[in-house]
């Protein structure tokens, strides 16, 4: 509760947490909000430019917020294909309207989307992508991957390092000798060369959840090392106090004393390390997935719809590609600042900083 | 004397380290399910006979730490082997290193002089407007994607065209007075060092400040002001030697981190670096050079380490006195 009065009275902290809330709370309703389901596509509809919405009719009216279609043609001048409006019909954006059938929260069947357009009309608030899939709608599928895929790898990362540093400090001796090697072997390797080439080895015949699991053991196998080697620091300073002795002489085995004992007094560093290491997984994933060796198309992933940013005529031609990377920021900004707070909070002697 | 036992008590502290990254790397690769031999599989041209040849060249048909034994022999004698394109893998290696290096090395030199300077400066006026917006640029700074700000910047090229897009040199390098060659080389670098710059100056930044307000709070410090020294001595030459020192350390994972970095900034910007070649060789499963450069990335980032510690020897009395083992 304190830390939550401290994070209110930090107003950028404060910013922060409402930013992730909002973030995390869309994507658990991807489902309802968004006016396409992932997997929709209009192949007559490729790169097609966000619809403008208009509240203002042409002879100057207020009236409900509508938008017109597009229709694609070819302007041999330009020698490239260009989007028109359909000006003929007007589509009024209309709430709680029928749409594709879903699973809502992945358990009620459900048709009804936060916001959509009559049959017969498109609604794409941010564009289209090449295979004129809903810019819109696969930000937020994909942001389901890209804002969980580094809190489940910590899932991993931290059971990993605690107890490989907490046995290696210790027992010490030649134990520690090796274990500490092979965990500085580890971190010798430019990371995002270990990266790359473990996702390189994943065979392409996988399903989608097989690729998902196996990105974020990817992502733990690279951060552990790093983590467990700090955890191996405290616990050689942690042995040596009177409370384990104690345990010792009482005859608690030495697994015990790991990890009921000496393990749980790194508790305040494990949380500031778990706050600040988020923001570089979502970035390890963006990258891969950029790389095209992360998260495959069809899914979504930020990092995957970024991946089409690269072509020189879509960054200067098709701007609203490069929302999926203004998401990466935000989210990574924001994990960033929360972080800040909880350590100013657990750990007052960096305050300084 | 001392600082050359050092030296050659962490070269050899590096011999077993590469031992055990080249056994991950290469079981890694190995034991994946990628057929090194795909692509002349697949091309109905290559006889059986080729491949065998291949086979037998590669040593595939003999155990795997057979395997790994003849790699490393061949590796420790220099003998990188062939690309599956049929290059030496180590012309590609002399062609690729260089590059990485020098757009590594324009990278720390330009954050070094930039943020230690700023780093000062907040620290000094803690609070200040300044320090303020410097701790929000910072913020943006750490948190904007190398890929994405890359990105941004071939935007920014390519509408103003005052930048050449792509590659280390232009197409008519070759004809090139040495002169322009040097002005080619250094619009081509403008780009990736930029984004590089920005992305590690935030962090450097924040640390020098943090270092600085520690050992302006310090005790040998308020001494130096009671005892009148001017406020420029006490800055410069109390405060900032020791607010130095934790930096180098630093500089070894600024190294590190710059080289897994500019992986993607090189992808990006289509700069011939070695972070480029080893996602091409990756993308062809091509294993010789995957390894290779995976272990010329590891021996650059031992040494840039190596040389961290060394100059933390140098320019800190404290630990040169004592403890020489494990820093």
């Amino acid at each position: 509760m304190e830390l939550f009065n401290k994070i209110y009275k930090d107003k950028f902290a404060f910013g922060a947490f409402l930013v992730l809330a909002f973030l995390y709370l869309i994507i658990l309703f991807a489902d309802f909000i968004a006016p396409y389901s992932s997997l929709y596509s209009n192949r007559d509809m490729s790169y097609a430019p966000p619809s403008k919405i208009y509240t203002i009719t042409e002879d100057g009216r207020i009236s409900k917020p509508y938008t017109y279609n597009y229709i694609r043609e070819y302007e041999p001048s330009l020698m490239q294909t260009i989007y028109k409006q359909d000006r003929s019909t007007k589509y009024y954006i209309k709430p709680f309207v029928k749409g594709e059938k879903y699973k809502f929260l992945g358990i009620i069947p459900c048709d009804r989307h936060l916001f959509g357009v009559r049959e017969g009309g498109y609604i794409y608030p941010l564009g289209t992508d090449i295979n004129g899939r809903d810019v819109f709608s696969r930000l937020l599928f994909g942001g389901r991957i890209s804002m969980t895929i580094g809190f489940l790898s910590l899932f991993i990362v931290f059971p990993i390092g605690l107890l490989y540093g907490g046995i290696s400090g210790y027992f010490g001796g030649i134990i520690d000798n090796i274990m500490m090697r092979f965990a500085e072997a580890i971190m010798a390797i430019p990371s995002f060369y270990l990266l790359i080439i473990l996702a390189a080895i994943l065979p392409s015949g996988m399903t989608s959840i097989q690729r998902f699991c196996l990105i974020i053991v990817i992502l733990a196998l690279i951060g552990w090392a790093g983590f467990a080697r700090v955890i191996r620091g405290m616990v050689l300073s942690i042995k040596n106090e009177e409370f384990v002795q104690a345990a010792k002489t009482i005859g608690a085995s030495k697994l015990r004393i790991i990890t009921k004992h000496i393990l749980p007094q790194t508790t305040s560093y494990v949380i500031i390390a778990l706050t600040l290491s988020v923001p570089s997984y979502i970035l390890a994933e963006s990258g891969l997935s950029f790389l095209g060796l992360g998260i495959q198309q069809p899914d979504a992933s930020w990092g995957n719809m970024l991946k089409e940013a690269q072509e020189f005529t879509n960054i200067l031609y098709r701007p609203w590609l490069l929302i999926p990377g203004l998401l990466i920021f935000t989210a990574v900004l924001s994990f960033n600042l929360l972080g800040d707070a909880i350590r100013d909070f657990l750990d007052p002697k960096s305050k300084i900083r | 004397m001392k600082l050359w036992r050092y030296i050659a008590k962490r070269l050899l502290q590096t011999v077993p380290l590469l031992i055990i990254v080249s056994l991950i790397s290469f079981f890694i690769i190995r034991l994946s399910p990628i057929d090194p031999l795909a692509e002349l599989r697949l091309n109905p041209s290559i006889s059986q006979e080729t491949l065998d040849k291949e086979i037998k060249r590669l040593n595939l048909d003999k155990p795997i730490g057979i395997q790994y034994l003849s790699w490393a022999k061949a590796f420790i004698k220099g003998d990188f082997g062939y690309t599956s394109a049929g290059e030496k893998v180590s012309t590609k290696l002399k062609e690729r290193i260089p590059n990485t290096l020098l757009l590594t090395l324009v990278v720390i030199f330009m954050t070094w002089s930039v943020g230690i300077p700023l780093g000062i400066i907040s620290a000094y006026k803690k609070e200040s407007a300044f320090d303020r917006l410097l701790t929000v640029t910072a913020s943006i700074g750490m948190a904007i994607p190398s890929f994405f700000f890359a990105i941004l910047m071939l935007i920014f090229a390519v509408k103003t065209g005052w930048f050449p897009v792509g590659g280390l040199t232009s197409y008519n390098f070759n004809d090139m007075s040495f002169g322009n060659k040097c002005v080619d080389i250094i619009k081509h670098l403008v780009l990736p060092s930029f984004v590089l710059f920005t992305i590690s100056l935030s962090g450097l930044q924040r640390q020098m400040r943090a270092n600085m307000l520690e050992v302006m709070d310090s005790d040998y410090i308020k001494f130096a002001r009671a005892k009148g020294l001017s406020e420029f001595k006490v800055v410069f030459k109390h405060a900032l030697r020791n607010a130095v020192n934790p930096m180098i350390t630093l500089l070894g994972f600024e190294f590190a981190g710059l080289l897994s970095g500019a992986a993607l900034t090189e992808y990006v910007f289509q700069y011939p670096g070695l972070g480029r070649l080893i996602l091409e060789a990756v993308m062809k499963s091509d294993i010789n050079l995957v390894m290779a450069s995976l272990m010329m990335g590891t021996i650059m980032l031992i040494t840039g380490n190596l040389i961290a510690d060394i100059l933390l020897m140098i320019t800190d009395p404290r630990i040169r006195g004592v403890n020489n083992g494990i820093v």
